[in-house]
């Protein structure tokens, strides 16, 4: 199992490495960062060709790259334009954990904008699918258990048409009923952007409220799929031989579910969860704009959309390695929970 | 009771005798049992037609024909959806905006079905470091959530594309921009099965015999082992549709996809949010077509699925 961990992480590597050569060199050609860098005003060419021999984009790609990946530190640059590099670099490079400085907001460091960011969508993100992975088995089970019921075709029914709508829609019905026609109706609503409402501050409270339709929609969208998942598992693992002698023993239903059916069938459940987290973080950018929500996707799209090289590409290594290590951890905790799973 | 002769007694055996169904048949038959993958085609045809045969009502001209004065109103006689919030009739947009979405949705599938089964044809059938190249870069591009790959790769060739003259219509650039990145950031899951695919029916006798035979590799690809693997492809290419419009919604939502004029149902829903409350008809229509366009599909998709299912053939009656 060491040895099996040992080599995925090793794997991981050149994995990470071709991810970051294939973004960098995509991202280097997405726009003109310093178009915006003389305010309202156009930038002058002079300033432009300053900013850029500074910044390092006037070397090519393959310099660019390397500076980003191991910092240029140990090897000189040349910040007055004279032609002859004299000060030596001061960028330490991703692998010695520096994603140098953004270009838009100057002089902060790429690592600590996406920090700031992180928590954010970490408390959306993480209530969401506790949510979603207790609903999904409720409602999987049940509808297993009640096969071809009433019950289970609506159930059916509803969790195609879920698993059918794009987040935004499911937030735009969630925000026009709960948001804006329960006040209209004089019921208690919710409020639909943000993260806190600016009048009482940050409070527990407030963050609680602003993350109800958030949640909800990224539940819906994401339980749909998965309960469908629950209830085939389910229907499969209650026609086995084992549960048989369990109902022959005499065994109450509950125990029989709860105790001897559920575990193998939620088994499953462990792989889906862990390749759907690119997916989840995919959708935070969709949620995170429509709900106004401070997160690391917003952050993505606003640095996306002026060509904020070194944020973009540390909010994207950031989730390639947390794809990555989901994967690993997925399998070895599939491996711990079904003893017959060997890696070798 | 000598009425019935011998040969009449066969003759009525041999109308009892099924007539033998041919695959094909067999797999019609058990997609007509799926009901709502029926109903899912009956959608498809009618939203088709929808967006299709609108045309014949509206002209592109009337979905762009901006008219401030009666910008963000409500449903009406005039205009049954309401009007946009430049006064364009969201109606007209929803027609034309349908092609574009029904477009997109099936040549960025054709582009994911080209680069999937080239790439897992290659890999599977080669094997050796050809593979290990392969299938090392299919899984770079799975670790990137595709959303992001998408926005990146949206940006990236952003305005890069100039308009295109189709007839006597205009499409902006972007609508092919669209497609082709939907379609080089979707194919990984399909190269999979296809390589899957190909690693087990590579051993099997019939390629075995077409190599003795002295057939090329290439016609061994695309001719014998191919045709075998169909199944997979057409059910994952049928829900890939589903999938490419939804994405092409979510980047035109983000304001990165198809560029105004020209209307997706995506892109009509930019910018909504900000009149959730004053104009629920600016989203409420485009927004359903969508749902609708992907629930009919993904029921399309399951019940091909379940036809196609080469274990069931057995059990079809």
């Amino acid at each position: 199992m060491t040895r099996y961990i040992i080599r995925r992480i090793l794997q991981a590597f050149p994995l990470l490495i071709i991810i970051s050569i294939l973004l960098f060199v995509l991202m280097l050609n997405t726009g003109d960062p310093l178009a915006t860098m003389g305010g309202r005003k156009a930038t002058r060419p002079e300033d432009r060709e300053r900013l850029s021999r500074q910044l390092g984009l006037d070397k090519p790609v393959t310099t660019q790259y390397i500076y980003w990946l191991v910092g240029n530190d140990w090897a000189l640059v040349d910040m007055d334009g004279d032609g002859t590099p004299e000060t030596p670099g001061a960028r330490k490079g991703v692998l010695r954990g520096d994603f140098g400085n953004s270009l838009v907001s100057r002089g902060k460091a790429a690592y600590d904008i996406i920090m700031e960011r992180l928590p954010n969508t970490l408390i959306l993100m993480i209530p969401a699918e506790i949510i979603v992975i207790i609903i999904s088995l409720l409602v999987g089970m049940y509808s297993a258990l009640r096969q071809y019921s009433l019950i289970d075709q609506i159930i059916t029914a509803l969790s195609f048409i879920g698993y059918s709508m794009p987040i935004f829609f499911v937030a735009l019905v969630s925000m026009y009923l709960f948001g804006v026609n329960f006040k209209r109706w004089g019921l208690p609503y919710l409020p639909t952007v943000g993260m806190f409402d600016p009048h009482i501050g940050k409070t527990p409270q407030q963050i609680l409220l602003h993350m109800v339709l958030p949640i909800l929609s990224m539940t819906i969208i994401t339980a749909a799929g998965y309960s469908r998942f629950v209830r085939s598992q389910m229907l499969e693992v209650i026609s086995e031989d084992y549960i048989r002698t369990a109902r022959s023993k005499g065994l109450p239903q509950r125990m029989i579910i709860l105790g001897h059916a559920l575990k193998n069938a939620a088994l499953p459940l462990v792989t889906i969860i862990g390749l759907d987290i690119p997916l989840l973080l995919g959708g935070a950018v969709v949620t995170e704009s429509i709900f106004a929500w401070p997160g690391m996707g917003r952050l993505f799209i606003d640095h996306l959309s002026r060509s904020d090289t070194p944020v973009v590409m540390g909010i994207l290594m950031m989730i390639s390695i947390a794809v990555i290590l989901a994967q690993l951890i997925t399998d070895i905790v599939y491996a711990w929970l079904d003893p017959r799973i060997r890696y070798t | 009771m000598q009425a019935t002769s011998e040969s009449d007694v066969i003759k009525l055996q041999e109308g009892f005798k099924a007539q033998a169904l041919t695959p094909k048949q067999l797999v019609w038959r058990r997609f007509l049992r799926h009901k709502m993958a029926v109903v899912g085609v009956v959608l498809i045809i009618i939203l088709v037609l929808y967006s299709f045969g609108g045309a014949f009502v509206f002209s592109e001209a009337d979905a762009n024909y901006t008219e401030t004065s009666i910008r963000l109103s409500p449903p009406s006689a005039e205009h049954p959806f309401g009007t946009d919030t430049v006064g364009r009739d969201i109606l007209a947009r929803t027609i034309y905006g349908g092609q574009i979405s029904l477009l997109i949705g099936l040549s960025a599938v054709i582009v994911e079905v080209i680069v999937g089964v080239l790439i897992g044809a290659i890999a599977g059938y080669y094997g050796g470091w050809i593979d290990g190249l392969l299938m090392r870069f299919t899984e770079a591009m799975f670790n990137i959530p595709q959303l992001f790959l998408l926005l990146v790769m949206a940006k990236f060739f952003g305005s890069k594309i100039p308009t295109i003259d189709v007839g006597n219509r205009e499409f902006s650039g972007s609508v092919i921009v669209i497609i082709v990145i939907i379609g080089i950031t979707s194919w990984m899951y399909l190269a999979r099965i296809v390589r899957a695919n190909f690693l087990s029916l590579k051993e099997r006798e019939f390629v075995l015999a077409a190599h003795t035979t002295g057939t090329s590799n290439l016609s061994i690809i695309f001719q014998h082992i191919l045709p075998n693997s169909i199944a997979p492809i057409i059910v994952s290419g049928t829900l890939s549709v589903a999938n490419a419009i939804i994405s092409e919604a979510y980047i035109s939502f983000l304001g990165l996809g198809v560029q105004p004029p020209t209307a997706t149902w995506g892109n009509m829903l930019e910018g909504a949010y900000n009149y959730i409350d004053s104009a629920p008809w600016m989203w409420i229509f485009p927004g359903t077509l969508i749902v609708l366009t992907v629930l009919s599909i993904n029921f399309v998709g399951d019940g091909l699925r379940d036809a196609l299912d080469p274990h069931a053939l057995v059990e079809a009656k």
